[in-house]
């Protein structure tokens, strides 16, 4: 009864335009990041930091970064695990070669590097379209990791051909390399993912924002109200990208540690980006959010479900696992092919509403 | 603003200087000739129709005067300045907006995200303030809204501002559309089949407010209708054409009563 605009009223453009315009909104949202930075922390266990918590939150990084190019302007990205890998990759050159620096900034930096890779694998959307450029993006997947795997000066000249990321504290508490607690690991991802998602939101409601969903609704109309569409389409392959590589990052230094190229970004990483944001919505950073969850969380629960409580043997409920994932994909997107954000944005509506039907 | 002097015959009741002059536009596409040798003018603050049979290359007249063609022949002066080939979306910076004949609105935008976009070229904040959202760029965002809901008054659209535009009705959609253009502040204002598809009512409405935009904010405005009931009532001058080439130019009354443009239109023999 409590979810209404009703008695909330807005003097001012600026009140009217922020993100949570219902009261009711905002006290959840508020609770949800109390939760977050304070009330997981107090239970979390090792176990769940590495099965769950941090492989969402840095599957959330990347998911946002893909739905920012796929989902707001548009463009079709087959390339996520090859980002991912640019950002790994740069986390390591960055840390053997500077042991000095905070690990934030590395993880930054190899943001900005992956950014500057994205930017250039953007350059062929100016021409092609589509599935084309999701095409044109395979073929930098492909070119990204075999990169990685044959140039030795990437990994350091290493003898197995993996990189492993060596200790990095930040406020004395390890978060990278073995001796690193699941909290300090924790705490370290979410506040990335926090301010990334703060700025994701605030620059797709703003004027850049506005120019990529043009773009991606109607191009010539964007055109001819003074879009460039070179400018929106590479800005858009740079953001993204910044994000895909800083999930790459922490994906490598925080959740594996150690890693080998072709296993840890192959294409599978770029189909699994893929299915989170068209699960979750597309153009919806809250749907960015809701499809990582849907699929780091999943697997997990059947994983628990069918072999913890059920006990059945792991090789069978590893099948079903994968059929049941697969029949729910199938499932949800039957009920709202626009994702779990308009499954939500529905519910939200309804629930304004309530208890009368129109 | 360096506007040139007007050199052609000065009509009688707007000495109005010359906005934009097409000099002598030929088109073609492979061997196919859209437009051949075509000049006409459009002056500031008055209401310019171009009429003509379907084919007849009206729209790809618009085509070249916003940038998506680029002629082969001729010359585009805007401004009393020769254009140099430019892009679409330079042209618009320079102050030509436009409506399409199949509405090209941004389906997945709300009413007042796709009347803000419109507000493009009129912002200026770079991209790491709207980023954090505060100083400059919040105070931008918030003074373009302001302007973006003088329109939507004008407009009488109050009651659909947050509804995507995909789930508007038809008449509503052009009625965004042009609120669009608007949002520009554009001198120039081309319209490619305002009134298509709409009934009496509706068509009432969309003059109405293409009178009001042309009385109120001054702006020039360039339009393709079919409807000549409309067109002949709203429009200072015709220009209309055929195949590709001119056939009659001036005021309403001169075109209605031009012989080649009765031909046109009904199709009469003359032996």
């Amino acid at each position: 009864m409590f979810y209404r605009e009703a008695g909330d009223f807005k003097t001012s453009y600026r009140d009217d335009g922020q993100t949570f315009p219902i009261a009711f909104d905002r006290w959840r949202y508020y609770f949800v990041l109390l939760v977050g930075f304070v009330g997981i922390p107090l239970v979390l266990t090792e176990y769940t930091a590495n099965a769950v918590m941090i492989p969402f939150l840095i599957w959330a990084i990347v998911a946002i970064g893909l739905n920012i190019l796929t989902g707001y302007c548009g463009q079709v990205s087959l390339g996520t695990g090859g980002f991912m890998a640019v950002g790994a990759y740069a986390a390591y050159k960055i840390m053997t070669a500077a042991p000095e620096l905070n690990i934030l900034f590395v993880v930054l930096l190899s943001g900005g590097v992956t950014a500057a890779v994205g930017m250039l694998f953007g350059l062929p959307s100016l021409r092609i379209k589509g599935f084309y450029l999701a095409v044109a993006t395979l073929a930098a997947q492909f070119f990204l990791v075999w990169l990685f795997n044959r140039v030795p000066w990437f990994y350091n000249n290493s003898a197995s051909g993996q990189i492993t990321a060596p200790e990095r504290s930040i406020l004395g508490m390890a978060v990278t390399g073995p001796q690193a607690g699941a909290v300090p690991k924790y705490l370290f991802c979410l506040v990335i993912l926090f301010a990334l998602a703060w700025l994701a939101r605030n620059l797709t409601r703003g004027r850049l924002g506005r120019s990529w969903m043009a773009i991606r609704d109607m191009d010539i109309a964007a055109e001819i109200i003074g879009v460039n569409p070179l400018r929106a389409k590479l800005s858009a392959f740079a953001i993204s990208s910044f994000f895909v590589g800083v999930g790459g990052a922490l994906f490598f230094t925080v959740y594996l540690g150690a890693v080998e190229v072709g296993e840890a970004f192959g294409i599978n990483k770029s189909f699994l980006a893929l299915f989170m944001i068209i699960i979750g919505g597309l153009g919806s950073i809250f749907g960015s959010f809701a499809g990582a969850a849907f699929m780091v969380l999943m697997p997990v629960l059947l994983k628990n479900l069918m072999v913890d409580t059920l006990s059945w043997p792991t090789a069978i409920a590893a099948h079903f696992e994968f059929m049941i994932v697969g029949a729910l994909i199938v499932f949800f997107l039957v009920v709202e092919p626009h994702g779990l954000a308009a499954l939500w944005r529905t519910a939200k509506e309804k629930l304004r509403l309530w208890p009368f039907p129109h | 603003m360096s506007v040139a002097p007007q050199s052609g015959p000065a009509p009688a009741q707007a000495p109005a200087e010359v906005l934009m002059e097409m000099r002598d536009i030929t088109l073609r596409f492979g061997g196919v000739v859209a437009i051949r040798g075509i000049s006409f003018d459009i002056r500031a603050g008055e209401i310019r129709a171009i009429i003509g049979p379907n084919g007849a290359g009206k729209s790809s007249m618009l085509n070249v005067i916003n940038g998506f063609y680029h002629p082969q022949e001729g010359e585009v002066w805007f401004r009393g300045q020769r254009r140099k080939p430019m892009k679409p979306h330079q042209i618009a910076h320079q102050g030509i907006a436009r409506t399409f004949q199949n509405i090209a609105l941004f389906k997945g935008m709300s009413t007042l995200d796709n009347i803000m976009t419109g507000r493009f070229t009129r912002m200026r904040a770079p991209w790491w303030q709207q980023a954090v959202w505060a100083g400059p760029a919040e105070r931008e965002e918030v003074a373009n809204r302001a302007f973006v809901e003088h329109i939507i008054d004008f407009l009488e659209i109050q009651a659909i501002r947050k509804t995507p535009v995909g789930r508007l009705p038809y008449g509503l959609q052009k009625r965004v559309e042009l609120g669009r253009a608007l949002a520009a502040e554009p001198k120039l204002l081309l319209l490619d089949e305002p009134m298509a598809g709409m009934n009496v009512e509706e068509k009432e409405d969309m003059s109405r407010f293409i009178l009001d935009v042309n009385d109120e904010f001054g702006t020039t405005i360039a339009l393709i209708e079919h409807d000549m009931g409309v067109v002949m009532d709203i429009s200072d001058r015709v220009v209309v054409m055929d195949y590709g080439a001119k056939i009659g130019d001036g005021t309403p009354d001169e075109v209605r009563s031009n012989p080649q443009v009765i031909d046109a239109y009904l199709g009469v023999a003359h032996d």
